[in-house]
């Protein structure tokens, strides 16, 4: 616990898998779990509409009061969240890796990012500790295996679903905590209104072609992640041959044409 | 006689005293929450109740039901006789005799108290309760050879300073326990706290043969919910809690303490008297719960319970079967204060233990506890053709298929079920997807919200559609439908399968072979016998089979549960056996084959216990077996 770190976690409306209905998100819950265990000054953001009932749901979890910054759901959240962020200037900011509703592009941490030039950490299961403005976080990777990050504070961390379960939502602090609305400049989001939805279509599933011969073989492709292979390490390389490899990994996976 | 002015004078100090400390006890129970009652109507109801409802339980032990009348009827007999004749100084032959019959009545019930005392089972308090028949002794004789002179046996002024020494001694001994001790705390504090639990009690309909099972609904808009401290109760839960004579009752046929659990009702009670008087459980001296010492829970009227008094564990250890509210002759409601004491764990703390989070989050995001998909729901019907109300609008019966219709095994007795109907060409039809969890689990868990929630979405549904009755398989469901979704404005003629079956049965318009089969018990779901009262007729369906039931040694009102409800296998507190283990035991010591069952998470539960073992089938199951089918 570090009562004196200043926290925000950011909210949104999860979607059951089964039922299709609004719920708590399982990872916002969980990056709100875990904020609620490393500070006890966090600060609850939900970009939306503040009527939402779901909201309630993670007041459950034990907080007096959320945030709403009062958008339209063709707002663009980002802008207004770093807007709300640079005032509030916390230490850490987490957030699920993806929504379970909408555009669910998992893309709102980096933007954020790169507004606040903050680091990004991404699919964090545990924050280990914070000292001297610097963070430990371990990152999960498929698996089971972790990744041990030093971070500069301020940073923003996306949480993984491999961090600790979220608390019982309990129905009396849900029902009593304040729902706080925040009016805001609203960003319209320019690219979505240019965008055409139409429903998904259910796409074929490619048959399952049993390769494994053990057991040990189809639990191991049961549980397996897209892992990454190879890489090199360019941390230290001048910045041109760190260009020329980005460049050239661009190109190998035909992102972009050679010249 | 010498002294003859201090007799009076002390009768009237203790009477003054006993009354401080009656003021007293009544400002304890006045710390609870303002319920309403009818009090004259209730004091006026008291005796009577005493009489028929109380009496009727502790007839049971009919020992001890003789000996209580002989000594309780002849002490407040006595008690009265002795303030006119000794206190009043009313000079009457015909009183002094009265009052030397009393006196022997109650002689004669302390030697048998006594007698029962020298080889107590463990189910009884010993402490302070092993000097009871010695001061009632002493009370009765001292009292007794007193009054000699007044009725003209022996001559006034009989006996010396000496033994005019030794009764005064024993007076003083024999007032304090039976007087002070009934309002300052002694044992003697049930017949006070008794008397006026019975005239106030929570649930006046269980008297003159009611029946009154459902859960009390919460106000959810309350600062709030449940009970976290003793003075959240109502203040006559904490009258009914000073009336327990810690006679054990409960203990012996808890099952939660038989397998334990850290759970015994009675030094639960007694845990919540020293909650609202304050102390410590030191002076306990009863069977502590499993496992856990006496002398290190403490509390106060204001202190939150489950911090030093008593363990979350405790309380969720309950199945909620009833069987100590069933077996108490004081008539207390444990079921009530340990869901009470939930509701605050569940809706304020969020602590709902083991699998009790997820269960109850599974039900509000999918209206069932194991969080399948909602449109799966009757998926199990699909080659059934059967009616769903949200097309034909109308039936005679609405079958209320319960949770039952996602696990397959449940899914085997509701298609007995279904096929026994259209046996009967019972005009039928079902919710379909429609259909949402009773609320039974969430209730029990103490998440009265999500219960609310699920009734009120039901009653809407049922709302829409007309139908006479509605049958179900589960007990659970049969009960929240029947006893507690009146508090929400829904009121239907419900019925067990069991009763419907056997209805069809006598209508003739069932028709069965013979069972050929061997050996067969019947195991009564709490929910069915306790709570709704229906023991008889699963037990006249097997008959009409030619089944002459075994019975256990616990069946009936006594049936002990399967472990199986109060969400107990969700929660799922460790203990040194399972009680599904101890039911299937009572089973086997019948020797019997097959065991017939009502409720499917009985079956389950009892189908749970590793084999060898008699075979579990619900009733309907058995039915089908034997179902003569007329061709058409």
């Amino acid at each position: 616990m570090q009562p004196d770190l200043k926290l925000v976690s950011l909210l949104s409306t999860g979607r059951h898998p089964k039922s299709g209905r609004a719920c708590r998100a399982n990872q916002d819950s969980r990056a709100l779990e875990l904020a609620m265990k490393t500070s006890s000054q966090v600060t609850a953001v939900h970009a939306g509409n503040p009527d939402n009932n779901v909201l309630r749901q993670y007041a459950g979890m034990g907080l007096k009061k959320i945030a709403v910054l009062d958008l339209p759901e063709t707002a663009d959240p980002t802008q207004s969240l770093k807007h709300y962020l640079d005032e509030q200037s916390p230490d850490i900011v987490l957030t699920g890796v993806r929504a379970e509703d909408g555009e669910s592009s998992g893309m709102l941490p980096y933007l954020l990012s790169e507004k606040l030039g903050w680091a990004m950490v991404p699919r964090i299961a545990e924050i280990q500790s914070i000292e001297n403005g610097k963070a430990k976080v371990l990152q999960a990777l498929p698996r089971g295996q972790r990744r041990l990050i030093e971070v500069d504070l301020p940073f923003i961390a996306s949480v993984d679903n491999s961090a600790a379960e979220p608390r019982q939502s309990a129905f009396g602090p849900a029902s009593r905590a304040t729902i706080e609305t925040i009016s805001t400049e609203i960003f319209t989001d320019e690219a979505l209104a240019g965008w055409q939805l139409s429903a998904a279509r259910k796409r074929p599933k490619r048959l399952k072609i049993a390769k494994a011969k053990t057991a040990a073989d189809r639990f191991k492709a049961a549980t397996a992640k897209s892992q990454s292979k190879g890489g090199t390490l360019i941390k230290d390389k001048p910045a041109s041959e760190q260009a020329k490899a980005i460049f050239d990994l661009l190109v190998t996976e035909s992102v972009i044409k050679q010249p | 006689m010498a002294l003859e002015w201090l007799h009076p004078v002390l009768i009237a100090a203790v009477l003054v005293l006993a009354a401080i400390g009656a003021v007293r006890r009544v400002n304890l129970w006045r710390q609870g929450q303002k319920e309403p009652v009818d009090i004259v109507g209730g004091l006026l109801a008291m005796p009577g109740r005493y009489m028929k409802d109380l009496h009727d339980v502790v007839e049971r032990d009919k020992y001890m039901s003789k000996t209580h009348v002989a000594t309780g009827g002849g002490f407040v007999l006595s008690m009265v006789l002795i303030v006119l004749v000794h206190g009043l100084g009313v000079d009457s032959k015909l009183l002094g005799w009265a009052l030397l019959a009393s006196l022997a009545m109650m002689f004669t019930g302390a030697v048998f108290v006594y007698l029962r005392r020298r080889n107590p089972p463990s189910r009884l308090s010993k402490g302070p309760w092993m000097r009871l028949p010695k001061s009632l002794l002493s009370f009765a004789g001292a009292f007794f050879i007193l009054t000699l002179p007044l009725a003209g046996v022996l001559p006034e002024g009989t006996g010396g300073w000496l033994l005019t020494l030794v009764l005064t001694v024993l007076v003083i001994y024999g007032l304090s326990e039976m007087l002070l001790g009934m309002t300052w705390g002694g044992p003697m504090k049930h017949a006070f706290a008794g008397a006026l639990h019975l005239a106030f009690h929570r649930r006046p309909e269980r008297f003159g043969g009611g029946r009154s099972t459902g859960l009390k609904p919460i106000d959810l808009g309350q600062p709030v919910l449940g009970v976290q401290k003793p003075s959240d109760f109502k203040w006559n839960q904490l009258l009914g809690f000073d009336a327990c004579v810690q006679c054990g009752r409960c203990e012996a046929v808890c099952p939660a303490f038989a397998a334990g659990q850290p759970l015994n009702p009675k030094k639960l009670i007694q845990d919540m008297v020293v909650g609202f008087a304050g102390g410590t459980d030191s002076h306990y001296a009863g069977s502590p719960y499993p496992g856990i010492d006496i002398g290190s829970a403490s509390g106060g009227p204001h202190q939150p319970i489950t911090e030093g008094l008593v363990t979350p564990d405790t309380l969720w250890s309950c199945t909620t079967c009833r069987a100590c509210v069933e077996e108490c002759p004081m008539m207390i409601e444990h079921v009530d204060a340990i869901v009470d004491m939930r509701r605050f764990m569940t809706l304020e703390k969020g602590s709902t233990p083991g699998k009790g989070a997820e269960v109850l989050e599974n039900l509000i995001a999918t209206d069932n506890p194991n969080g399948f998909a909602p449109a799966s729901r009757s998926n199990w019907a699909a080659d059934q053709n059967l009616n769903l109300m949200s097309e034909v609008k109308e039936a005679e019966v609405l079958f209320w298929v319960s949770d039952g219709a996602f696990d397959m095994r449940s899914q085997r007795i509701i298609r007995a079920f279904v096929k026994l109907l259209k046996a009967a060409n019972v005009d039928v039809a079902i919710l379909g997807n429609e259909e949402q969890d009773s609320g039974d689990l969430a209730r029990r868990l103490g998440d009265d919200a999500t219960f609310q929630q699920l009734a009120r979405n039901n009653i809407a549904t049922l709302s829409q559609y007309r139908f006479k009755k509605i049958v179900t398989t589960d007990p659970h469901a049969y009960h929240c439908l029947k006893n507690e979704y009146g508090d929400f404005g829904g009121n239907y003629e419900v019925f067990h399968h069991t009763t419907y079956l056997n209805e069809l049965v006598q209508q003739d318009r069932l028709k069965f072979d013979q069972f050929q089969g061997g050996k067969v018990t019947y195991h009564d779901p709490c929910y069915l016998g306790r709570y709704n009262g229906e023991y008889e007729a699963p037990r006249e369906l097997l008959r009409s089979l030619g089944i002459e039931i075994a019975e256990m040694e616990r069946s009936g009102f006594r049936s002990r549960c399967c472990g199986g409800g109060g969400g107990a296998p969700v929660t799922d507190i460790p203990g040194e056996q399972r009680i599904a283990d101890m039911r299937m035991e009572d089973v086997i010591a019948t020797d019997a084959e097959l065991v017939a069952v009502g409720c499917q998470q009985c079956t389950a539960m009892l189908e749970g216990v590793v084999e060898p073992r008699p075979e579990v089938k619900d009733i309907s199951e058995i039915l089908i077996d034997v179902l003569i089918e007329e061709v058409h």
